[in-house]
């Protein structure tokens, strides 16, 4: 290999790699900079300007949307979190069991299937419940319920890996000094796996916090999450005062997966720094 | 080592199982179900599929209607052809856009790949929906592109991009790329370096080198990475209904059209489980390689 071919195969791969890069980013940080523009009109810059950020505290409907997405982006990331830690330690700690097959489908096919078709089968089910048992009534109970099934999947997804990468050593070193198995697992690899924990809760949170679809489908006549209030203002034209949220929602997210990322990678680093002390 | 106890396990494997069992498997049998059911005017919308006769016998009132409007009214067939068209198209784009981003990341110094892949996921993470709405921005007659290329006196007219297909097509490819290139750098990035060391050694050029082991190894990537990014393309609603006209017509538009506008609750079922059968067979093959890859 020659080094000048070398050199000018590197310079072509990096432009594209920027290119998109560039492509992922332009369109968020010129909505940022809209934003900020005095004038309504999209096309015309009339000046710097905070006051669509100041009009959304009084927009009562984007406020409640927003209160409701935030309680159901909670409550569904919290359940997500616990079932799919179960899910995880259920298919990485037990080999065989009836259902385990069964298991590791459904928490495969949620991040494949289309958001539509989950919507509709999940509605007709909750349509079908409430003729049967007259429970759950749409609205918050709902929307939680489809948040936490598409959320577990993410979170099994993160904590599996996360836990098939831990070192049982440690764990069967506690139990051979008398600890039982849960306090083992509690002890020593919960902390282990904590970090893909907290970070599986936050993607889950901004999962349930984005979805328009599934919600659509299942939220009933009386409740509106966050992006379902931007969704029909987005269709019936351009809203500086949406620029404004847009320009929020997308910084609030992305410190929260830079978080989740940091706590990934500062625990992977100090373990690998343990591990390095430690002689191995 | 001390097993754990058996009804400890059940403790732990049950609750993730029967939610999800009850939550998303049997949701698609009571839409197969109201497939079969006719529209009614009550809540909610259809027949009874399953009922029982004064006498206590089960009387099942099945009906194929919906399946054969779904063959006879093309809407269907058109919306279908074009959903695959398109994701087949985008698909293709992001795959030769991604991969030498993927190659790039994976050939730059460890230290900085971290960086890279974040900057590449965050736009993943952050709001699909205010994403596509950034792009409107951009793309619109008044928009960014518009403005910036009447500004440097490139153009004399507007380009029209909103509600054609060029739309469509730049939302998912905006939308979907980070799908493209994260399995593609997983495959690229686990590539053994010698390989290509030991080729070019027995005089192999770079470009042959690439088609010989890179291409062919980075395989079981491209396969996983088109299908992260074809499955929910097909099914893909908010994309051509905001940037698309109506003739971006892809089926889950027509699905929505179906169950917000005509409240036709069963067909919209009929169309949910046909267009899933659709579908099994891309979810089998994505899940073959799935598993391969994991095995290797």
């Amino acid at each position: 290999m020659t080094d000048n071919t070398e050199r000018r195969s590197s310079a072509a791969l990096l432009s594209v790699l920027f290119f998109g890069i560039a492509l992922l980013y332009l369109p968020i940080l010129v909505l940022i900079g809209y934003s900020f523009n005095a004038s309504p009109l999209v096309n015309v810059w009339g000046g710097f300007s905070t006051a669509w950020y100041g009009q959304l505290l009084h927009n009562r409907q984007l406020l409640q949307a927003a209160l409701l997405s935030l309680e159901v982006a909670v409550a569904a990331s919290t359940g997500a979190v616990v079932l799919g830690t179960l899910a995880a330690i259920a298919l990485v700690r037990f080999a065989r069991f009836p259902g385990r097959l069964l298991l590791t489908g459904m928490v495969n096919a949620p991040l494949v299937m289309p958001e539509i078709i989950t919507g509709i089968t999940q509605l007709l089910l909750f349509v079908s419940m409430m003729q049967l048992f007259s429970w759950p009534h749409r609205g918050f109970t709902t929307i939680v319920l489809s948040h936490v099934t598409f959320c577990t999947a993410y979170v099994t997804i993160t904590v599996q890996s996360r836990l098939a990468a831990a070192d049982r050593s440690l764990e069967e070193a506690a139990m051979d000094l008398g600890a039982s198995p849960a306090r083992a697992f509690l002890e020593i690899t919960l902390p282990i796996i904590a970090p893909a924990i907290v970070s599986s809760w936050l993607l889950s949170f901004t999962l349930s916090l984005d979805d328009l679809v599934i919600s659509s489908f299942v939220a009933g006549p009386g409740a509106s999450t966050l992006p379902m209030v931007i969704y029909s203002k987005v269709k019936l034209g351009v809203s500086p005062d949406i620029n404004a949220l847009a320009s929020l929602i997308v910084c609030a997210v992305g410190v929260c997966i830079i978080g989740a990322s940091y706590l990934m990678t500062r625990t992977d680093r100090r373990r690998a720094l343990e591990a390095q002390l430690a002689g191995r | 080592m001390k097993p754990i106890g058996r009804p400890g396990r059940w403790l732990i494997i049950l609750p993730p199982l029967i939610f999800l069992v009850i939550f998303f498997l049997i949701p698609f049998v009571f839409a197969f179900k109201i497939s079969f059911a006719e529209t009614a005017t009550r809540v909610p919308p259809f027949t009874d599929v399953i009922s029982f006769t004064r006498d206590h016998h089960l009387q099942l009132t099945l009906t194929l209607g919906n399946y054969r409007y779904l063959l006879t009214d093309e809407v269907y067939g058109v919306a279908y052809l074009y959903s695959l068209r398109t994701a087949f198209f985008s698909t293709l784009i992001c795959l030769l856009l991604g991969y030498p981003m993927a190659y790039a990341i994976a050939r730059s110094p460890r230290s900085t790949q971290g960086l890279l892949l974040l900057i590449i996921m965050l736009p993943f993470w952050t709001s699909f929906l205010l994403r596509v709405y950034a792009l409107e921005g951009i793309i619109r007659d008044n928009g960014f592109l518009n403005t910036a290329l009447l500004h440097l006196g490139l153009i004399s007219h507007p380009l029209r991009i909103m509600r054609t297909s060029l739309a469509v097509y730049l939302g998912i490819i905006y939308s979907y790329l980070p799908f493209m290139v994260l399995p593609l750098f997983a495959t690229l990035e686990k590539l053994d370096a010698t390989l290509l060391e030991a080729a070019a050694d027995l005089g192999s050029t770079p470009r042959r080198a690439f088609l010989d082991i890179t291409l062919p190894l980075s395989l079981p990537g491209v396969i996983a990475g088109s299908m992260l990014v074809f499955i929910p393309a097909v099914g893909e609603f908010v994309i051509p209904s905001l940037l698309g006209g109506p003739n971006q017509l892809m089926i889950g538009r027509v699905l929505w059209d179906e169950f917000f506008g005509n409240h036709d609750w069963p067909v919209a079922s009929a169309v949910a489980i046909a267009f899933l059968l659709l579908l099994v067979g891309p979810i089998a093959i994505y899940q073959y390689y799935n598993v391969r890859q994991l095995e290797a």
